[in-house]
């Protein structure tokens, strides 16, 4: 069971105070946007191998969204920052650059 | 004013700790920029209380002012005065992108009491009670429901939840303060 | 005869005579006795029987290991089977009873699967169940069930009597385990002043040490445990529990401990387990080490014992397995049970020693103290029935055909070495190194599990970490945790090394290899090992699966290595080449109970309750669950039927005037600047333009377009909306708004808060619902013109504040009436009162649905299951034109979606009146492309209609409105053919003159 921070509220907690929501940093396509780019937001997600960002809510806590940047093969938590993003920001692709010197990059 | 009673007047139980039930709790839920002058100007109207810190509750000599999220206070005033309060918020509050709502009757409110509190509540809710400071608050899950906790003094703490699950909290809480369910964790 | 010692006894107290039954049979041990002491002390070997053979089986360890001496404890409401007799504390009046034999322990039928032996080979359920194919049903299925399942469940109609409870820790350091080496490493840790949790599963400390008689800092290694729990119990950082195993590791340094607070208490006014949910910073591992079991033929027969745990009997509790007892060992760790047998007054026949010399200090020790030693020698096979008689012994480097002696006795002591306890360092991935100097499994300290910062957060010290002396031990726990100063000190005992034995004799032939037991819970013998080797069976994983070694309650502490070894023997590879089977949690079985912690009786799911739920109650209300909610179906009236009630409550209220329970309806206040924008994102119809004081029925959809969720909006202000959600929906709907707003819209000015529970929701339903209202006492004008249909006023009704909807789901004069929920049963009464000269009665959710669907309302979860979208239930009109934008507007722009295809809403009414079931579906001739039947409808709502006296239903159906008139089959659950006919789904008052009255 994975221990979560809440950049919103300092909060440290198990995951049961918190709800997954999905894959982070989509781009929404809405009316008028083509069938391939509605299709990648609606259907297509990442499910890597390693370095994975992921939206949590701290729904048990102070009830906002933020961000995750986490590893799925071994459950390290590389940070957590802030939902207003459209990418994962500088300081958090530093510590993973650190812990995962052959990870490419957010793409 | 008619005939208004709390989620589950008047009950007590006395096991590893007091329990009661605070009964008709006058409660506004304020969102907004914490940060306004505006805003802090209007909660001391209100309270009497600054602007709380994070995660921290703030008593004032007319109410208390608690944290709940980065945008959201929890207001605790008498309850015959809330609505006038709402009303006084809004109108301190025009021109400012802030939501006053009455939220009395939406909760219920217990006291849990007595040098084993920090023990009962670590029973139901995943926190650590070791260094919870006096004014100290955290919104948690107690056992299956969302709940805020906070550290009145010594050894009296609050806990707020909905109203439609009154019943379970203080069942939940009797259960686990029976006598024999000693832990001795927190001394 | 196992026996009682005269003398003696650790962890007994002679001064206190405790009475236990087993089998019935009345039996008397002392005071710290584990029950496996106290029958073992009571003469009592035989505790039981295997699963597949149903061989005579008696104890073979003396702790958590043990996969023989599980019985049934306890009755009626408390109990429970498969308890572990060395893990069972005595206490007075215990009750147990054996397992697996039938009619009797000592004569069992099924033990005639014994002499069919040769036909029940590994994977023989595989190989020998399947032919002649029928038979499996008729059969063999029937046979495996009645004899499957070890022991016999509780009665399905009894509650266990016992409460339990979880506990949420934190600490810097957990040390799992309370022997010297976990007592050395919490010491050095609280020492530093790190928080400390210390967890033991026995109710003693000391582990092996004090049964060892070993020297720590000049005292006893008692005396030292003792000083050091004295030094621990007096620090505030630390928390000492006995007791208590640390059942699993999990992700991020989340351990459970498993407390057994009261299992030697029965009846004590306590929780009888506490499950301690722990986050630690640091968890070592100071679990030990486990003994092995040798194979040899006949090792699996009552009286055949581990040396440690023989050692353990005579020391801590002064039992002694049988008068006469062999030693058989390949190190010299087993000699210290010679000699403590010795000591004790027991003939210690010889000790067998696979080594070719024996000439360490403790095998010296043996032959000063008179102690036989044959060298080089094994044992060939056990002889006895139902215990140990005799044993032939051969050399060991040979194939046992030459028997070299033969010698009475009446317990064997066998020691195959020791494998270091590391399923706690594996259970979150931490990986193993094989030792070959000692012939075991350790933790690779390169390869902890890892925790949330990706550095590893296990450590194991002393035994568990592959140290087997005593010296090693205590420094490795010192130095481990960090402790500042001296390790403990304490005298060295030089061992020999040991000389890996997998089987006795080292060319065993078949005829003993098939009577070589690994696994003596599940009868998995050498020979089945390595006929699945020969069968192909290459993975330890499978091989474990198809022999069943290692799936018994015990999950193989002692089989494992053994297994492997064997197996990588067949298959001519190495042990570590080969591997390990996965260590999950628990370590031992653990509760049900204490999984389930106080979530049982009236805890066991959160209920929500209305504010008038207590009076619906006593009116004898039958509920529907709404999520966790409670709502009132019916009100039957003395022997009323429900059909009847809701027929009344639905006539009730068309003909005068009726009271709805509404409260659990959503209710989110959407507020600020933009709260308009967001609205008319949310909806598919425009909001933004709804005046102040109106309302509107409005659909939300998902980014799909499929239907999510509908309810009236009122406005309430220029700045701020209020939503109405259905009653499932609130929390979820209430989520989705925050979503788009603090991950998408993060600069729109809206705030939504949640005021579902505010408000208490009455629903005054009627024609006579307005003269009802205003015999309350209003200051609003609740007339036609005064509150218009889909209008809204604040006021007081009763001297109540109110908030009064002009809103209607049944299509009848309706009010809905919001206040405060601390008021809510203060207005249900005056509701009543007011109305009672109108015979004013509540309904439930069941008149609601059925007046609903006479309207044609559409209801969330009934016409819509996630995949329909507004279209489908031909509400086209909630769909705006004119906005660019709103969620699922992309969605509904899909091919598949503007199809002239799709099923759509209509009514249905069978020919003959009747009401059809719910969920029917409308068959074609035919088979679609995944071959199965074609359908071209499916009924969503059907109900028995009071009002119209018939059946009525709403369907979705290909095509469906162009098909008014048409007559169409549908086929039930039972098969039988329906004849309906497509109508209009507003059944009643279609022009909606009475909602507007």
């Amino acid at each position: 069971m994975l221990l979560l921070t809440c950049p919103c509220c300092g909060v440290t907690a198990e995951e049961t105070e918190f709800h997954n929501a999905g894959e982070a940093h989509l781009k929404r396509y809405g009316p008028g946007s083509d069938d391939a780019d509605y299709e990648a937001y609606m259907f297509a997600r990442k499910n890597p191998r390693g370095v994975h960002f992921e939206r949590w809510r701290h729904a048990f806590g102070c009830g906002k969204f933020f961000h995750a940047a986490r590893c799925t093969m071994t459950l390290e938590v590389f940070g957590t920052y802030s939902a207003q993003t459209l990418a994962p920001p500088a300081e958090i692709a530093a510590k993973i650059k650190a812990r995962r010197p052959e990870w490419e990059g957010y793409k | 004013m008619s005939e208004a009673v709390s989620a589950l007047p008047h009950a007590q139980y006395s096991g590893l700790v007091d329990l009661a039930e605070a009964g008709l709790t006058g409660m506004i839920t304020l969102r907004g920029d914490l940060a306004s002058p505006v805003l802090a100007e209007a909660v001391r109207a209100a309270t009497g209380a600054s602007v709380p810190e994070v995660r921290r509750i703030e008593a004032g000599e007319s109410g208390q002012a608690a944290w709940m999220s980065p945008d959201e206070l929890l207001l605790i005033v008498p309850y015959e005065g809330a609505a006038g309060v709402v009303e006084a918020l809004e109108t301190a509050l025009a021109g400012e992108f802030a939501t006053a709502a009455e939220v009395s009757d939406a909760r219920a409110f217990f006291r849990i009491t007595g040098p084993q509190a920090r023990d009962v509540l670590a029973k139901v809710c995943p926190v650590d009670f070791s260094d919870f400071a006096v004014g100290e608050l955290r919104r948690t899950r107690a056992a299956q429901v969302a709940a805020a906790v906070w550290r009145e003094e010594g050894d009296v703490w609050s806990l707020v939840c909905f109203r439609s699950v009154a019943q379970y909290v203080w069942d939940l809480l009797a259960t686990v303060s029976k006598p024999g369910g000693e832990v001795g964790f927190y001394r | 005869m196992s026996h009682r010692l005269s003398t003696g006894g650790r962890l007994i107290d002679r001064s206190r005579s405790l009475e236990f039954t087993f089998n019935g049979k009345s039996m008397s041990g002392y005071e710290g006795d584990t029950l496996s002491a106290a029958m073992l002390g009571a003469g009592q070997v035989l505790a039981g029987r295997s699963f597949k053979y149903h061989r005579p089986r008696g104890v073979v360890a003396s702790g958590a290991e043990e996969p023989n001496a599980l019985v049934g404890l306890g009755e009626g409401q408390r109990y429970e089977p498969n308890q572990r007799t060395t893990t069972t504390e005595l206490f007075s009046g215990l009750k147990a009873t054996s397992q697996n034999h039938w009619p009797s322990l000592e004569f069992d039928v099924g033990a005639i699967n014994s002499k069919l032996s040769r036909f029940l080979p590994a994977g023989f359920y595989y190989k020998m169940l399947i032919h002649p194919r029928a038979f499996w049903k008729h059969v063999y299925e029937p046979i495996v069930r009645h004899s499957a399942g070890l022991g016999r469940a509780p009665d399905a109609e009894t509650r266990d009597a016992d409460r339990y409870e979880h506990f949420y820790a934190f600490c810097d350091v957990l040390v799992a385990g309370g022997g010297v080496a976990g007592l050395t490493a919490a010491r050095a840790a609280a020492r530093a002043g790190k928080r400390v949790i210390v967890m033991e599963q026995t109710a003693h400390f000391g582990g092996r040490a004090p049964v060892d008689g070993e020297v720590i800092d000049g005292m006893p290694a008692s005396e030292w445990v003792d000083g050091v729990l004295a030094e621990l119990h007096g620090l505030e950082n630390v928390t000492v529990l006995e007791r208590t195993m640390v059942a699993g590791v999990h992700d991020h340094g989340y351990i459970l401990g498993y407390q057994r607070v009261a299992d030697h208490q029965p009846g004590a006014d306590k929780p009888r387990h506490r499950l301690w949910r722990v986050r630690v910073g640091q968890l070592i591992t100071a679990t030990g080490a486990i003994e092995r079991p040798l194979s040899f033929a006949g090792n699996d027969l009552p009286g055949v014992m581990l040396a440690s745990a023989v050692r353990d009997y005579v020391v801590n509790w002064a039992v002694a397995p049988g008068k006469r007892v062999v030693v058989v060992t390949n190190n010299d760790d087993a000699y210290r049970t010679a000699l403590a047998l010795h000591q004790a007054g027991v003939t210690v026949t010889a000790v067998i020693d696979a080594r070719f010399e024996a000439t360490g200090d403790l095998p010296a020790q043996a032959r000063a103290v008179g102690i036989r030693v044959a060298e080089g020698m094994a044992i060939r096979q056990v002889l006895g029935s139902k215990r140990v008689s005799a044993v032939a012994l051969c050399r060991f480097d040979s194939d046992g055909g030459a028997v070299a002696e033969t010698l009475e006795c009446d317990a064997i002591a066998m020691s195959g070495g020791w494998s270091p306890v590391v399923h706690l360092w594996s259970h979150c991935g931490g990986k193993l190194t094989w030792d070959d100097a000692r012939a075991f499994f350790r933790p690779d300290p390169a390869r902890p599990p890892l925790g949330h910062d990706g550095q590893g957060f296990v450590a194991a010290v002393g035994s568990a970490n592959g140290m087997m002396d005593i010296v090693e031990v205590l420094s490795d726990a010192h130095q481990t945790a960090q402790g500042t100063g001296e390790a403990p000190q304490a005298e060295p005992v030089p061992e020999a090394e040991m000389l890996p034995v997998w089987m006795m004799p080292k060319q065993a032939s078949y005829e003993l290899r098939a009577k070589m037991w690994l696994d003596p819970q599940n009868d998995v013998k050498v020979s089945d090992v390595q006929l699945a080797a020969q069968e192909g069976y290459a993975s330890v994983e499978h091989t474990k699966r198809y022999t069943t070694l290692g799936m018994a309650t015990d999950q193989g502490k002692l089989s494992n290595i053994n297994g492997l070894a064997i197996l990588s023997d067949a298959l001519g590879q190495a042990i570590p080449q080969t591997g390990t089977t996965t260590f999950r949690p628990p370590y031992t079985p653990i509760s049900l109970g204490v999984i389930a912690g106080e979530a049982a009786g009236p805890v066991f799911q959160p209920l929500r309750r209305t504010p008038m739920h207590a009076w619906h109650e006593a009116q004898g209300v039958y509920w529907e669950p709404v999520g966790l909610w409670r709502r009132p179906y019916c009100y039957p009236q003395g022997e009323e039927s429900h059909a009847d009630a809701v027929i009344r409550e639905i006539n009730q209220t068309r003909t005068s005037v009726g009271l709805l329970d509404a409260s659990t309806l959503g209710k989110l206040l959407i507020k600020g600047p933009d709260a308009g924008k967001l609205v008319d994102m949310l909806y598919t119809n425009m909001m933004s333009n709804l005046k102040v004081g109106k309302c509107r029925y409005g659909l939300m959809c998902n980014e799909n377009g499929f239907l999510s969720d509908d309810g009236v909006v009122a406005r309430l202000s220029e700045d701020s909306f209020l939503c109405h959600t259905t009653s499932g929906g609130a929390d979820r709907i209430h989520a989705w708004i925050e979503d788009w707003l603090q991950c998408e819209w993060w600069d729109w000015q809206a705030h939504v808060v949640n005021l579902t529970e505010q408000f208490a929701q009455i629903a005054v339903v009627g024609p006579n619902a307005r003269k009802v209202l205003e015999k309350m006492g209003s200051d609003m004008d609740l007339s036609r013109e005064g509150l218009a249909f889909m209008e809204w006023r604040d006021g007081k009704i009763a001297d109540i504040r109110a908030r009064v909807f002009r809103i209607s789901f049944s299509g009848e004069l309706s009010y809905e009436v919001a206040v405060p929920a601390s008021q809510g049963q203060a207005f249900w009464d005056a509701a009543l009162k007011a109305g009672a000269e109108f015979g004013i009665a509540p309904y439930g959710t069941e008149a609601l649905h059925v007046m609903r669907a006479e309207k044609g309302f559409i209801m969330i979860g009934d016409e819509t299951d996630g995949t329909v979208i507004p279209q489908d239930l031909n509400l086209n009109w909630a769909i705006s034109k004119k906005k660019d934008d709103f969620l699922g507007k992309r969605g509904m722009e899909r091919v598949h979606m503007v199809s002239p295809d799709r099923w759509k809403l209509v009514g249905i009414e069978t020919l003959d009146g009747s009401v059809i079931e719910d969920g029917s579906l409308a068959p074609l001739p035919g088979v679609n492309e995944n071959g199965q039947r074609r359908t071209q409808g499916r009924i969503t709502s059907s109900y028995y209609s009071p009002t119209l006296g018939k059946g009525i239903a709403m369907a979705l159906v290909h095509n469906g409105p162009e098909r008014m008139g048409e007559e169409i089959a549908f086929q039930g659950k039972d098969g039988a053919t329906i004849m309906a006919r497509i109508v209009d789904p507003v059944f009643y008052d279609k022009a909606g003159e009475k909602q507007n009255v």
